[in-house]
C-alpha cells in the first residue's frame, strides 16, 4: 500500500512501576480501516488507547497518530481525534442543541463557525425535529447518532470508537454500523474496542492483547484459520448433556466441548474420522442416544480469543 | 415450574416499561429474556425479584418441582420470607464493599442470610472453588476486574443456595473469556436443577439458552427454545453476492420487501420477506440459501409480528 498508515506504532511500551501493562507493540493501520482492537480486562487495551489519544505519554518506543507524534506532540494528537462510547458521551440532561454545542465549544469552535457545525451535525442526525427534547428522552439508536455526530464535529481523521453499540437494538445498531462504513469509505479511519466479539465481525482487521503483548493481528477470517482450524459440530440429543458428554468423553479428535443451551458445540481436530454430522450422527446413535442431531457450526472470534488467552497463560484464565 | 410470572405490568409516569408479561422457569431450565436496552428487561427482573411493586399482575415461586398447570394460587408470594429464602438476584450493578475482601464481602453476605459459622465456610470454600477465586479471597473488591467482580457477586447470591437464581445483564462489561466461563457455570448450575433466568442485550447468547423470551416495549414478541424460533421463522435468509456491495445494502435497507440487511464477509446477509418478488433479482449477483440465526428472526419480528409460524400443537 502506498499511502502511508495513519497510525504507525513500534515498539510501544507502558510501564507503572514494576508492571508492565503495554509491552513492545507494534502495528500500522491505514486510512480508511476499520481497526478492531480486543483483550481481556486488564490486558492493556485501555493504556493503549490513551497514549494513542496522548492523555498518556509512553515509557519507551514510538507512535504517530495522522502523522504527529504522541510523545512530543500530543496537543495536536488530540485535535485530529474523536472518541465516542455508548455510555459515557453526552450529557443526558441537555438537548441534543446543547450537547453539540458544548463539545463544539470544547473543541475550540466560537460564534458563527460553532452555530454552522452544530446545525449541520444535527441535520446529520436527522435531529432538526428533536432539537429540544432531552437527551435521555431519545430511543438508543439516536442517542447512539448523536453521540457519533458529537464525536465528529472537529472532522477528526481518527475515530476510537469504545463499545460503541452495547445495548442498542440490532437494527439500530446494523444502521450504525453502515454510517461507520460510510466514513471509512470517505476516508475516516475508526479504531474500535469492544469486548462482543460479533461487533468485531465488522472490523476489516484485528488486533488481540494479551498480558500487554499484541499475540495476533489478521482479517476474522485470517483469524479462525491460523488460531482455531479444525470442524465444529453443534450436536444435540434427547437423551441430555450428561449421556452426550459421556458418549463423546472416548471421540478421538475431540479439542474442545462448550455447552450451548440444550446442545454441546464441539470442535474437531482437521481430518479426525467422525469430524462430519452424518458419520457423528452414526455413531451416537449406535451408542444408545435418543434422536441424535448434528449440525455444522462455525468457527467465532470468541474461539479464537480463548484459544489464544489460554496458550498464553497455561497456568489460569485472565478472569 | 419454578418461577411463575402472570400478567405483570408496570409503568414509570406515561412510560409503560412492562406491558402484561407472563412467564415461566422450569427447574433446570436456563431461560434467556432478550431485548435490547429499555425493553423492559430490569423492570421484569425487579417485580420478580420483589424488588418493584407490579401495577398488575402476580408472581409466585415453586422451590420444589411440580406439575404443568399448578394454580395460579398455589406456591409463595413474592416479598415473603419463604419466597425470598429461594430466591437469588444479582442486579447489574452489583454492590459488594470495595474496600473489603472477597472473603469479606462474602462473610457480610452469609451473616446476612443467616448462615452459621460453619455453613459459611463451607460454602464459602466450596463457591470460591467454583469461581475460581480462592487465591483472590484476600484481594479487595475495588481491586477486581470486571469478571472478577461479576464472579464475586454471583458468588454472594448463590451463598443461601437459592433453587431460582436472577440475573441482570451478567455478561455486560465482562470480557470474552470470563463470559465463557460465566456461561459454563450456569450451565453447570442447571445441571444440578436449578432455575436460571437471565436477561440480556446481546442476540447471540440467545442460542446459549434452553428456551428464550424475546422482549420489546415491554412485551414477548415470541417465545421458546431458540432452535424452534429459527426453524419457525418464515422468511427465507440469503446471502447475495455483488460487486458493489455498499450501494446495494442501502438501497436493500430501503426495501420494504427486505426485513434486513447487513454486510457479512464479501457477500450481504439479507432477510427477504416471504410471499413477494423477489427483490435480489434486479443485481443480478449470486444468491446463496443460508440458515436463519437468532438476529435475524428478532430483526424479522420488528417488521413482521407473525414472523414465526405458530408451534405445532404437541
Amino acid at each position: 500500500m502506498s499511502t502511508p498508515p495513519v497510525i504507525e506504532v513500534r515498539g510501544l511500551t507502558r510501564r507503572f512501576g514494576h508492571f508492565t501493562a503495554v509491552d513492545a507493540v507494534d502495528f500500522d493501520v491505514q486510512p480508511g480501516e476499520i481497526f478492531g482492537y480486543l483483550g481481556a480486562n486488564g490486558a492493556g487495551k485501555s493504556t493503549t488507547i490513551r497514549m494513542l489519544c496522548g492523555l498518556l505519554a509512553p515509557s519507551s518506543g514510538t507512535a504517530r497518530v495522522a502523522g504527529h507524534d504522541i510523545a512530543t506532540d500530543p496537543q495536536a494528537v488530540k485535535r485530529s481525534i474523536g472518541y465516542m462510547s455508548q455510555k459515557f458521551s453526552l450529557y443526558l440532561d441537555l438537548t441534543p442543541a446543547e450537547n453539540l454545542s458544548f463539545f463544539a465549544g470544547a473543541y475550540g469552535m466560537r460564534g458563527a463557525e460553532r452555530r454552522k457545525r452544530v446545525e449541520a451535525a444535527l441535520e446529520e442526525a436527522e435531529l432538526v425535529d428533536r432539537r429540544t427534547t432531552l437527551t435521555r428522552d431519545l430511543p438508543g439508536g439516536v442517542r447512539q447518532r448523536l453521540a457519533l455526530v458529537s464525536a465528529r464535529l472537529h472532522r477528526p481523521a481518527v475515530l476510537f470508537l469504545d463499545e460503541p453499540t452495547a445495548g442498542v437494538a440490532p437494527d439500530a445498531r446494523r444502521a450504525f454500523w453502515r454510517d461507520i462504513r460510510a466514513l471509512a469509505r470517505a476516508g475516516t479511519t475508526l479504531f474500535v474496542t469492544t469486548h462482543h466479539l460479533d461487533e468485531a465481525e465488522y472490523c476489516a482487521r484485528v488486533g488481540l492483547m494479551v498480558d500487554g503483548r499484541l499475540v495476533a493481528l489478521d482479517t476474522p477470517p485470517g483469524l479462525k484459520r491460523t488460531h482455531v482450524p479444525g470442524t465444529f459440530l453443534a450436536v444435540e440429543t434427547a437423551s441430555g448433556l450428561p449421556a452426550l458428554r459421556s458418549a463423546l468423553s472416548d471421540v478421538a479428535g475431540i479439542l474442545g466441548v462448550q455447552p450451548f443451551g440444550r446442545r454441546l458445540r464441539v470442535r474437531f481436530a482437521l481430518g479426525a474420522p467422525l469430524a462430519d454430522p452424518a458419520a457423528l450422527v452414526a455413531h451416537l446413535g449406535g451408542r444408545g442416544l435418543a434422536n441424535p442431531s448434528v449440525e455444522a457450526s462455525d468457527a467465532t472470534l470468541e474461539d479464537v480469543f480463548l484459544e489464544l488467552v489460554r496458550r498464553s497463560e497455561p497456568k489460569e484464565g485472565a478472569a | 415450574m419454578s418461577i411463575v410470572a402472570q400478567g405483570l405490568r408496570r409503568s414509570f409516569g406515561r412510560e409503560v416499561a412492562v406491558d402484561g408479561l407472563s412467564l415461566q422457569v422450569g427447574h433446570g431450565e436456563l431461560y434467556g429474556l432478550v431485548g435490547p436496552d429499555g425493553a423492559g428487561k430490569t423492570t421484569t427482573l425487579r417485580m420478580m425479584a420483589g424488588l418493584l411493586t407490579p401495577d398488575a399482575g402476580t408472581v409466585r415461586v415453586h422451590p420444589e418441582a411440580t406439575t404443568a398447570g399448578t394454580a395460579a394460587s398455589e406456591g409463595l408470594a413474592i416479598g415473603t420470607d419463604a419466597a425470598r429464602a429461594a430466591l437469588g438476584y444479582m442486579p447489574q450493578h452489583y454492590s459488594l464493599y470495595g474496600d473489603l475482601s472477597v472473603d469479606e464481602n462474602l462473610t457480610f453476605f452469609g451473616r446476612l442470610f443467616g448462615l452459621s459459622k460453619a455453613e459459611r465456610t463451607t460454602r464459602m470454600d466450596r463457591l470460591l472453588h467454583i469461581t475460581r477465586l480462592t487465591r483472590f479471597r484476600d484481594r479487595r473488591a475495588e481491586a477486581l476486574s470486571g469478571g472478577m467482580y461479576k464472579k464475586l457477586a454471583l458468588a454472594c447470591a448463590l451463598l443461601h443456595q437459592p433453587k431460582v437464581l436472577l440475573l441482570d445483564e451478567p455478561s455486560n462489561g465482562v470480557d470474552p473469556v470470563s463470559r465463557r466461563e460465566l456461561w459454563d457455570l450456569l450451565h453447570d448450575f442447571v445441571e444440578g436443577g436449578m432455575a436460571v433466568l437471565l436477561c440480556t442485550p446481546y442476540m447471540d447468547e440467545a442460542a446459549r439458552c434452553h428456551r428464550v423470551g424475546l422482549l420489546h416495549h415491554g412485551r414477548l414478541l415470541a417465545e421458546g427454545p431458540p432452535g424452534d424460533l429459527v426453524a419457525r421463522f418464515r422468511h427465507p435468509t440469503v446471502r447475495l453476492f455483488v460487486d458493489n456491495r455498499d450501494t446495494v445494502e442501502a438501497t436493500l435497507a430501503a426495501d420494504p420487501a427486505v426485513l434486513a440487511v447487513s454486510p457479512e464477509g464479501p457477500a450481504l446477509r439479507v432477510v427477504v420477506r416471504a410471499g413477494v418478488p423477489s427483490p435480489l433479482a434486479r443485481f443480478g449477483g449470486r444468491v446463496e440459501s443460508v440458515a436463519a440465526e437468532f438476529e435475524d428472526v428478532f430483526l424479522g419480528l420488528l417488521r413482521d409480528p407473525d414472523a414465526i409460524a405458530p408451534a405445532r400443537a404437541a
